[in-house]
């Protein structure tokens, strides 16, 4: 199991004091390279749950294993040290560091874990993702759909248990969209990763064999609409 | 990537407000050993002389007085010591080493002190292992009208070896005496009072008319200096004849017979000090003789032992120790700007890379390694700040030590380092982690999922 979430709940201080629920997940689970799109409309809690997957924000309650990892039992650099190791992040928007290239901008995704970073298979991944000939660009001379190539590159240099991605299509063109949900699918796929794609795009969802409504799975969202 | 790689990625992408950083910080270093070495320059100055001998030996009186006359030629000296004391003192057990300097006239030309001296002065050299060194083609101290000149009295007055002047003579008459000197040798520049000198030999100073004392005054005034009542009438003509045969004698009238060269009887010579080194009590540390053979000279009638230090070390405190002072509060001021500059680039920075620092605690970096990147930035922008400020400091006085020399006759040598200087860049190091905490925290702090928005 990649993914497993229990009992989850999550709510945001009001200014007036109060709580509103964003988050009431009895249960949910994604299986070893099992890919599933979340879908639902924005205000759902779709990227507040991401992050709370990959330890950014603790819940107020519940728990989420990762790779058979409790995620928030663990103290915050061990939480910093698994989702450097066993989670990939992919943005909406993209989320590259100008001042890096390419090559960089993947490599650094490997400077957390504590190991060695592999430049080899940094070059590796950029070649796989199409961008062989643009390792050394800063990411303001690469194409929106190329730098979206690069975030998917670096989600996926340290080999992760699982891959979050959030809205990954939603700043791309038509085109690209299908490039970029294909390059994350086959990936994830060749690499044996779990995928978990948010979108409000019913047209991306729909590529996936299995989709979740957040609707249905998150009461609070429920209750939120 | 290692964080420096990180930090160096960062400072690249800020790379003018980084620039401008690292230039304030190297503006600053560059300006601190300027500081330090205007310091130290002026420092050296003032007290180079005191370390090549022990003693300064001259007539009782204001011990400053004697130091300020004798090392840095400034004001009047005391007063004269008999020359047979001189060679009694040098006879001295306690004495390795004792040079005898008598000064009063000025060349005609620049009007440079006169000091008459012998060619053992030029060995004592200038200072603790500092010898004197001489221009090719001179050499020291050997006849009577031999000159040897500082490196300013040759410059201004044009002068080399085989250039001849006369000594204007200092006091109420004063006249230029007829006697001429060759220059036979040109000091290398020393950065201390000797510079502004010219050196004659102790016999030329003494055989030009009017330095030598009337005979029964030089009889009497010896005699003083010993204990003795003075003589008159008889007695004190029957002491003059003994002296010399020829007294009294009009040289003119005497056609027939020949006096050979005149050489002015010791008892007529006087000197101003001596300089005094003390023979070694065999410790290899202080040397307790000199304090035993001060207070031995001390004792005595006419004569005081001065050890120059403590009288420089006064006249540092007071022309020096200001100056110095106020360097010191303007160097740390200079550090406490460079270390606001820091903070304030810094600073800055931050609210356009939260976004930046969120994505890199997304991708697993620890809130210790943001805040480790933050103080490597500050910690890398200091360090090459100031190593460029060293060298900036450094350069700027290769540049401007002719000048400096030209200007004020102070020896700077750009290439010379002050141990303080060994310290200024882990200082820095350690005022760019302190600037970087602060923004550092705030790194440390961001809330990833809220600045990744």
């Amino acid at each position: 199991m990649s993914l497993l979430i229990e009992n989850l709940q999550h709510a945001y201080a009001d200014p007036d004091g109060g709580r509103t629920p964003v988050l009431d997940i009895d249960h949910y689970e994604l299986a070893k390279g099992e890919q599933a799109a979340l879908v639902g409309s924005s205000g759902g809690g779709k990227t507040t749950l991401l992050n709370v997957i990959a330890g950014i924000r603790s819940p107020d309650a519940g728990r989420v294993l990762v790779d058979g990892h409790d995620v928030h039992a663990l103290p915050e650099p061990g939480r910093d040290r698994l989702r450097a190791a066993k989670i990939g992040f992919v943005f909406q928007t993209f989320n590259l560091l100008p001042a890096f290239t390419a090559v960089e901008n993947v490599l650094l995704g490997m400077s957390f874990t504590g190991g060695q970073a592999d430049r080899g298979r940094a070059l590796e991944l950029l070649e796989r993702v199409g961008l062989g000939h643009r390792v050394n660009n800063l990411p303001a001379k690469l194409s929106v759909g190329e730098r979206q190539r690069v975030a998917v590159a670096r989600a996926l240099v340290n080999r992760p248990a699982l891959l979050l991605a959030d809205e990954p299509t939603a700043s791309v063109d038509a085109a690209n969209r299908q490039k970029i949900l294909d390059l994350l699918r086959d990936s994830c796929r060749e690499g044996d990763v779990s995928l978990l794609v948010v979108t409000h795009d019913e047209g991306v969802a729909s590529q996936f064999g299995r989709v979740d409504p957040i609707a249905e799975i998150n009461r609070a969202a429920l209750a939120a609409v | 990537m290692s964080l420096l790689a990180i930090a160096w990625k960062n400072l690249r992408q800020r790379s003018l407000a980084s620039f401008l950083t690292g230039l304030s910080v190297a503006l600053g270093v560059a300006l601190m050993v300027g500081v330090w070495l205007t310091a130290k320059i002026v420092n050296d100055a003032f007290g180079a002389r005191s370390t090549a001998y022990d003693l300064i030996v001259g007539p009782k009186g204001d011990p400053t007085q004697l130091v300020l006359s004798t090392v840095f030629h400034i004001g009047a000296p005391v007063e004269n010591l008999p020359f047979l004391y001189y060679q009694e003192l040098k006879e001295h057990p306690d004495v390795e080493e004792a040079v005898p300097v008598a000064f009063g006239d000025t060349t005609q030309e620049g009007g440079f002190p006169i000091v008459g001296t012998v060619s053992r002065y030029f060995k004592m050299g200038y200072g603790y292992q500092k010898p004197f060194k001489l221009r090719a083609g001179g050499h020291g101290l050997r006849d009577q009208f031999d000159a040897v000149v500082g490196s300013v009295v040759a410059r201004e007055n044009g002068w080399g070896v085989g250039s001849e002047f006369k000594l204007l003579h200092a006091g109420d008459d004063e006249h230029v005496h007829d006697e001429i000197f060759t220059v036979v040798g040109v000091l290398t520049p020393t950065g201390t009072p000797n510079d502004r000198i010219a050196f004659v030999s102790l016999n030329g100073f003494y055989a030009v008319a009017g330095h030598e004392k009337p005979l029964e005054e030089s009889i009497n005034q010896w005699r003083r200096f010993n204990g003795q009542d003075p003589l008159e009438g008889e007695a004190l003509a029957a002491e003059v004849k003994r002296i010399d045969p020829h007294a009294g004698h009009d040289h003119g009238s005497h056609d027939g017979h020949d006096h050979g060269a005149h050489v002015t009887p010791d008892i007529q010579k006087e000197v101003t000090s001596i300089l005094v080194r003390v023979a070694s009590d065999g410790s290899g540390g202080g040397n307790v003789r000199v304090p035993l053979f001060a207070t031995e000279i001390n004792n005595g009638l006419g004569a005081q032992a001065v050890n120059p230090i403590r009288p420089i070390l006064r006249i540092q405190k007071v022309f020096v120790g200001n100056l110095r002072n106020t360097l010191v509060v303007f160097s740390a001021v200079i550090v406490v700007v460079s270390g606001i500059g820091i903070f304030v680039s810094i600073t800055n920075s931050m609210s356009e890379r939260l976004r930046e620092i969120a994505i890199m605690r997304a991708l697993g970096a620890r809130r210790g390694t943001v805040l480790s990147v933050i103080v490597a930035e500050a910690v890398v922008l200091c360090g090459l700040g100031g190593a460029a400020g060293l060298a900036l400091g450094h350069g700027l006085l290769i540049v401007a030590a002719p000048l400096i020399r030209a200007k004020t006759d102070l020896l700077v040598d750009p290439y010379a380092f002050d141990p303080q200087e060994l310290f200024l860049v882990p200082l820095l190091i350690g005022l760019a982690v302190v600037a970087a905490l602060l923004p550092g925290l705030r790194a440390y702090r961001a809330d990833v999922a809220d600045s990744l928005g």
